[in-house]
């Protein structure tokens, strides 16, 4: 198996894996479903213990199934994902169909530590629409390791809204990788309220003339919590619109990272970048790793990274709680509204809600 | 009624309020007047609980309860309000799903149903007209590019949904224009009543040609020096405050 990177690597130099190579996994069983999972009264593809689980889907159309892959992917995440993956969901929308929305959730229930290398590929021909809404979740001690390979041609949308509520013991590390061809369109937001430590990657490549990119995120996190957002964007095509808002509220011990590249190569004049991220630090044992870098070899191009960190304002608690707000709530509200921008790429309605739910559920929780 | 006793407050080491006495029984309306830095805001903070101020002596009851003792959101679903000099902004936070969940923090403490948003929007829409709002005025984040007459039309518009049993104006006239000064009077005359007090605070005699005091109170140096009826308004508009601090 490849080795799991180290901090050595300048692209993990925030996000120590040793916890996780410290654990000794176990062949996953098949799991007892405790929780209740998602329903959203859309096509529904659930997988437990990282197998794909029948009884509980009701499977979109143009869903196919897993097919082992070769892959030459020098991340080491993806290597160890593409040696071990046994499971995984093809979605292959034909050109110029609006295939509605789906629902991915990956539910996970173990007693002994355990393992899994989801391998995913959504692919929409030209001019074809589809939305994903990814929920990951669980109970134990397991490492969750999807890799999400996804192409657009051209013209396509796929909205792709992530919801990582995985165990407080679990380590989820996402890998996603988009191939967005001329004018189409790749949105995604990312709510992070689980696992022990996480990091989703995203690889995103602007390939023909306005294709456009949202990679948002929203990172919720408490105890001893680490999330990581990782981002790479290509920009290899002129006109293309790449945007990402990151959004951490960090309380306790929690730690957030931002990591964001963006690649401007010659050839994509008039690129419009843009990275904006922002960390409410609730505590002051809290903290964020921001790292953001621009990498451009055009000479006309508009790309911009701004990043602020602060507190809630006692000015605004204030405000509401002599309304009659009590304490909590009003706090609550505030960081309600520091997340909003994030959730902006969110359109389907549905989705929104459901997100917006979990926002809620995270503040309940406590 | 508000019955405020001996009340003093400082920041800090700053001494501001030296020793205020004050009766505001219900159905009236009172007004305080005096120069900068008399502690006129710091006045209506204290009775609205802002944090940063230490109450070194005194007392404040509003019906029988101790307002000092009582955290900020227990004094609002008392009864208490204040229209903040400087009103803050809440980017992201709609005004119609703030005044809401504000309106339905007050009916739950005081034992009534909750307003759904249809019910809510419907209130909301009929006291934006008799005030003369703009009707996006609820669709807008709270004060959000708000100019300083729209912010201060908000703090009234607040105060006609919660209904409140004890308003303070903290110099709510600041930076309104004639029409505005109009609107914000009309939204405190509305509210007039045997159950409704206020204490407006003012620099100018201006606002209290539409809001007619029962009392004027002029506070200087963290006291308040003197009192009368409405025509002391007058008297200080001609005079100015300096003979009455050298007294």
């Amino acid at each position: 198996m490849t080795a799991l990177p180290t901090r050595k690597l300048e692209a993990w130099r925030y996000t120590d894996l040793k916890n996780l190579a410290a654990i000794s996994f176990t062949e996953a069983k098949p799991a007892k479903i405790v929780a209740p999972l998602p329903d959203l009264g859309i096509p529904r593809i659930v997988f437990v213990n990282g197998s794909y689980n029948a009884a509980l889907s009701t499977p979109p159309e143009f869903m196919s199934p897993f097919v082992k892959v070769v892959d030459e992917s020098v991340l080491p995440l993806v290597q160890i994902n593409a040696a071990h993956a046994h499971d995984g969901v093809t979605i292959d929308v034909p050109a110029n169909i609006d295939a509605g929305a789906v629902l991915l959730i990956s539910y996970a229930n173990t007693e002994m530590p355990i393992a899994f290398h989801p391998r995913h590929r959504v692919v929409l021909g030209a001019g074809a629409k589809l939305t994903i809404i990814e929920v990951a979740m669980g109970q134990g001690v397991y490492w969750h390791n999807p890799v999400t390979d996804i192409t657009l041609h051209e013209g396509a949308a796929l909205g792709h809204y992530r919801l990582q509520d995985e165990s407080t013991e679990a380590f989820h590390l996402a890998t996603i990788r988009a191939q967005i061809s001329a004018t189409a369109a790749y949105e995604s937001f990312s709510l992070v309220i689980g696992a022990k430590l996480s990091r989703a990657e995203f690889h995103a490549t602007l390939t023909g003339p306005n294709a456009s990119t949202h990679l948002n995120a929203a990172q919720l996190l408490r105890g001893r919590q680490h999330a990581d957002f990782t981002s790479v964007v290509a920009h290899k095509a002129p006109t293309c619109a790449s945007r990402q808002t990151v959004k951490s509220v960090l309380s306790d011990h929690s730690r957030g990272v931002f990591q964001g590249r963006i690649e401007v190569a010659q050839i994509a004049q008039k690129t419009d970048g843009y990275q904006m991220n922002q960390a409410l630090l609730l505590s002051p044992h809290a903290e964020i790793d921001i790292k953001p870098e621009l990498e451009i070899f055009a000479d006309d191009v508009k790309c911009s990274h701004g990043a602020t960190i602060g507190a809630l304002d006692p000015e605004q608690i204030f405000y509401l709680r002599s309304r009659g707000i009590p304490e909590d709530q009003a706090r609550s509200i505030l960081i309600r509204a520091f997340l909003t921008e994030a959730l902006e790429p969110v359109t389907h309605e549905a989705a929104r809600i459901f997100l917006e739910d979990a926002i809620e559920t995270w503040w309940a929780r406590k | 009624m508000l019955e405020i006793k001996n009340l003093s407050a400082s920041i800090g080491d700053k001494e501001i309020l030296r020793g205020v006495n004050l009766v505001v029984p219900d159905g009236e309306i009172h007004a305080i007047m005096g120069p900068n830095g008399a502690g006129k805001s710091t006045l209506s903070y204290v009775l609205s609980g802002r944090e940063g101020y230490e109450v070194t002596g005194g007392s404040a009851f509003y019906n029988g309860q101790d307002l000092l003792a009582m955290e900020p959101e227990e004094r609002a679903t008392a009864g208490v309000f204040l229209a903040f000099q400087y009103p803050v902004e809440l980017p992201g936070v709609g005004n119609a799903n703030f005044i809401r969940t504000a309106l339905n923090s007050v009916r739950r403490a005081r034992g009534e149903a909750e307003l759904d948003a249809v019910a809510f929007l419907k209130l909301a829409r009929s006291a934006i007209k008799s005030l003369s709002m703009p009707d996006d005025m609820l669709k807008r984040n709270v004060n959000v590019g708000f100019s300083g007459g729209e912010k201060k039309r908000n703090e009234v518009l607040q105060m006609a949904l919660l209904q409140p049993g004890f308003a303070i104006l903290d110099e709510t006239d600041s930076g309104l224009d004639i029409d505005a000064l109009k609107i914000v009077a009309d939204g405190v005359n509305a509210l007039r009543g045997a159950k409704f007090s206020a204490l407006v605070i003012t620099h100018y005699q201006r606002l209290l040609d539409h809001i007619v005091p029962d009392y004027v109170h002029v506070l200087a140096a963290g006291k308040i020096v003197r009192s009368g009826g409405p025509e002391l308004a007058l008297e200080l508009e001609a005079r100015g405050y300096a003979g009455l601090e050298a007294a």
